[in-house]
């Protein structure tokens, strides 16, 4: 998508993003004294989840549809191995990784081929393909999913099944994706995505292979992606066809365009306002969908940069 | 009758059909979505859920006005093509200078706002809605016994897509259409009022939709979620016949329908998802599309 | 003296954020011929995009007939009567001949019939049914005067006729606009052909960095070569 502009939260730390960081770290080390760990658990899954699709939209420029491929299929990967082969968390969650870099490498491989709008089109359509087998295939449990997925001991130390354990290890889980994919961004790997988003052409005339670097980058997003889906699917001990339909890959597309495309912190506000709204409404009359549709049409008419965004955006204009 | 490789000829012939009838509605809906991107080069979404919003048209006509099939037909997609004005009036026309996805992600809120106020409504479970007395029942035509109504919707959209596709490439409503699509800049500057003209295709692609969806509704259940599961393979045909052509658009339509049929005949676990494998494969082999141009 | 059929004042012209025209003053009366000289880059373009509305950021007066063309919906600066025939040709690939040719709705009557046309470009006739495109050069450029001038217009704007074209062509250009002047037509004329131009026009403007820095009277010229040279580099 064109003309992304970079919060000035990248370029660097000084002292004012220092002590930001600082406080957010406190607060998220604090939080689940004052809030449920569980709702916490589901904001930090989804966070990551909106950061490596962020990666994808605002970094690289290609709006994938079929998230939902990879978030939903780790789910299930590490809900049959947690379940059914027994395997502890750590390796529960690789695996569904693992699934999620396997499947982004194949789907890559094929939508990469066009561009745009057609891009969106064929992840959408082969994320689809991915719901029909999930729906079908014997071991994701139909309608039923995966149910009563284990919560073991993680490395043999850290009981999952305490709330408080598990909510310091998926704020650490979030927390090395935050930081892998900040590495990413400011590498010279992250400089030549940014060469290649803003002008491809002569990307290519430079001499760079920019399918390979664009697949690269698919296969890191769908990697991180599976996995929040995967710890996703240890925190609710479920996994479901939910995560792995179309409306999930609609509702992470959301969560970025509201927090800001392209910008690092972006994604997270955008998870938390959603997350928060989607629990809120879930009490409430309204139906959720309708607010959800309701919410993207107003921001992709208005205000596109979304919140983080804008705020760069007013900052830089007053500085 | 002789079975061909161990499928009775009833069985494989109704399942040609019902692959033929689900082709009908690929082949609509696609050319709708392919009209709309051509001159307005962005991607219809909420065809789907326009499609759905026909289908509901007509299921309201007849049971709260007592209006029937046959003035359904026209009155449930001028419905559908008026909302579809308004939504290009107010919103989708202040995208066009934008990259084409944000009008995808606008068409998306909009199936979002369209499918979740019709599931609170009425559910997901769908309503019925009889065919008009004089499409009812079935003829023998001894390889396989036809219902009337079936045969009247390929009929029809075998005709529709005709006569769709005559009046874009053979008249000069279409000319200037084409005209348009090619350089809408120059068009306007020859005097043609081109925001009205796209003004007035979105609204027959999203009229088309309409139609489809009254033509549906005796077919399968008039049901919110109709739609979005349709318009996801519909985007998997568009891929597989490119957008460049019309009657590219038609064909493939069909022709996956037929593919699905038979799918569901020889191997009935990948009838679903043939239409996508098909997909991949063409975007192995040619990228741009069976029919497409490069765009 | 009489009325300009087409008056053009301050003209201020942007392209996204690029200011391309700095004040365009000119006036063209009817009947006249006049040409807008200039390097490349001059603006010429530039001011012919911006009378026919494709150019949308403008300040200024533009008027035709009276009519202010500032505030005319882009779509509606035809129907002034103005024909408009782009450097760039713009026939339409997805068009045959014949549908490229009564594109263009008549905007007032007097405009030719195609009978008249075929007439004038018996070729056009013959390859009615060809795609658009696969006339050469020439041919669509000929297709692209004879549409506009089926519509009845009063002005004709033309950008670059003969650029590309072998010089027995250029030819039959010349005297098609001699013919259409003799008939009364006013026309609006950027060339870079300089000899080519100077056979046919009343009047110059001379345009350099999105202004007119120079009006040149036919019976002028030979006295003003000096300055020509210079400014075109020619």
């Amino acid at each position: 998508m064109a003309a992304v502009e970079r919060s000035e939260a990248e370029s660097g730390l000084n002292g004012t993003k220092l002590a930001i960081a600082l406080a957010v770290a406190i607060v998220a080390l604090g939080a689940p004294y004052l809030l449920y760990p569980v709702f916490l658990m589901k904001l930090l899954c989804f966070a990551l989840f909106a950061c490596a699709f962020n990666l994808l939209i605002g970094y690289v420029g290609l709006l994938s549809f079929g998230h939902a491929a990879f978030f939903g299929g780790a789910a299930y990967v590490t809900a049959h191995a947690a379940k059914v082969w027994g395997w502890p968390p750590e390796l529960a969650i690789l695996a569904g990784t693992a699934a999620a870099a396997a499947l982004g490498l194949v789907m890559g491989f094929l939508a990469i081929r066009r561009q745009g709008i057609y891009f969106a089109m064929i992840t959408l359509a082969l994320s689809q393909m991915v719901f029909f087998v999930a729906l079908q295939a014997p071991f994701t449990g139909g309608e039923d999913g995966i149910q009563s997925v284990p919560q073991d001991r993680m490395f043999g130390l850290l009981d999952l099944s305490d709330t408080l354990t598990f909510y310091y290890v998926v704020l650490a889980i979030f927390g090395l994706g935050f930081f892998i994919i900040w590495r990413i961004v400011h590498s010279p790997f992250g400089q030549i995505l940014k060469a290649i988003r803003e002008n491809e052409p002569r990307a290519i005339s430079l001499g760079y292979r920019v399918d390979a670097y664009k697949l690269t980058a698919f296969v890191m997003s769908a990697a991180l992606t599976g996995l929040a889906g995967g710890t996703k699917a240890l925190v609710f001990q479920l996994a479901s066809l939910t995560d792995i339909q179309w409306q999930m890959s609609g509702e992470v597309i959301l969560m970025t365009l509201l927090g800001g495309i392209g910008t690092l912190v972006g994604p997270l506000v955008g998870a938390g306002l959603v997350t928060t709204l989607e629990n809120y409404l879930a009490e409430s009359a309204l139906p959720v969908t309708v607010v959800i549709g309701a919410i993207f049409v107003v921001v992709v008419l208005l205000f596109r940069r979304g919140i983080v965004g804008e705020v760069a955006h007013w900052l830089r204009r007053r500085g | 009758m002789i079975p061909l490789l161990g499928i009775p000829t009833q069985v494989l012939f109704g399942q040609l059909l019902l692959g033929l009838i689900n082709g009908s509605f690929y082949a609509l809906l696609s050319l709708g979505l392919a009209v709309i991107f051509g001159l307005l080069n962005v991607i219809n979404f909420a065809h789907g859920a326009q499609y759905m919003l026909g289908a509901f048209a007509a299921w309201m006509l007849l049971n709260v006005l007592g209006i029937g099939y046959w003035p359904a037909l026209v009155l449930a997609p001028v419905a559908v093509a008026i909302t579809g004005i308004i939504l290009e009036k107010l919103f989708l026309s202040r995208l066009y200078r934008l990259d084409p996805l944000y009008g995808l992600l606008l068409t998306f809120g909009v199936t979002l706002i369209l499918e979740g106020l019709f599931r609170s409504l009425y559910g997901t479970s769908g309503q019925p809605y009889s065919p008009p007395a004089m499409l009812t029942g079935a003829v023998n035509l001894g390889f396989m016994v036809l219902p009337i109504y079936r045969g009247w919707v390929v009929l029809a959209s075998v005709v529709i897509c005709f006569a769709t596709w005559f009046v874009i490439e053979k008249t000069p409503l279409g000319a200037t259409l084409r005209a348009a699509t090619e350089n809408p800049t120059l068009v306007q500057a020859f005097g043609i009022n081109v925001p009205r003209m796209i003004t007035l295709t979105y609204a027959f692609g999203v009229g088309l939709a309409g139609l489809a969806g009254v033509l549906a509704a005796p077919v399968y259940q008039v049901s919110p979620l109709m739609g979005s599961n349709l318009i996801i393979v519909v985007f998997a045909v568009v891929v597989i016949g490119g957008m460049g052509s019309i009657l590219g658009a038609i064909v493939t339509g069909f022709a996956l329908g037929i593919f699905e049929g038979l799918t569901k005949v020889f191997y009935p676990p990948a009838s679903n998802i043939v239409v996508f494998v098909i997909m991949a494969l063409v975007l192995l082999v040619r990228p741009a599309g069976l029919f497409g141009r490069e765009r | 003296m009489a009325e300009p059929l087409l008056q053009i004042r301050g003209l201020q012209g942007f392209y996204g954020e690029s200011h391309v025209l700095h004040g365009v003053d000119l006036d063209v009366f009817p009947g006249e011929t006049v040409t807008l000289l200039g390097r490349n880059g001059a603006g010429k373009t530039s001011t012919l995009r911006a009378i026919m509305g494709i150019l949308r950021r403008r300040q200024g007066v533009i008027r035709m007939n009276g009519a202010d063309l500032l505030r005319t919906p882009p779509h509606r600066i035809a129907r002034a009567g103005i024909g408009y025939v782009p450097e760039e040709r713009g026939i339409f690939a997805s068009l045959s001949v014949a549908e490229n040719l009564t594109l263009p709705p008549k905007v007032a009557e007097g405009g030719m019939s195609l009978a008249e046309i075929h007439r004038l470009f018996p070729n056009l006739q013959e390859r009615a049914g060809s795609q658009g495109t696969k006339l050469s050069g020439g041919e669509q450029q000929m297709l692209a005067i004879a549409r506009v001038l089926r519509t009845g217009v009063r002005l004709l704007l033309l950008d670059e006729p003969t650029e590309g074209l072998a010089p027995v062509i250029v030819q039959r250009i010349g005297e098609l606009l001699r013919t259409l002047k003799a008939q009364g037509m006013t026309i609006l004329l950027v060339e870079q052909n300089f000899r080519f131009a100077s056979t046919l026009a009343d009047r110059h403007y001379l345009m350099e960095d999105g202004r007119v820095v120079a009006e040149i009277r036919r019976e002028e010229m030979a006295g003003k070569m000096d300055l020509l040279h210079e400014t075109l580099g020619v």
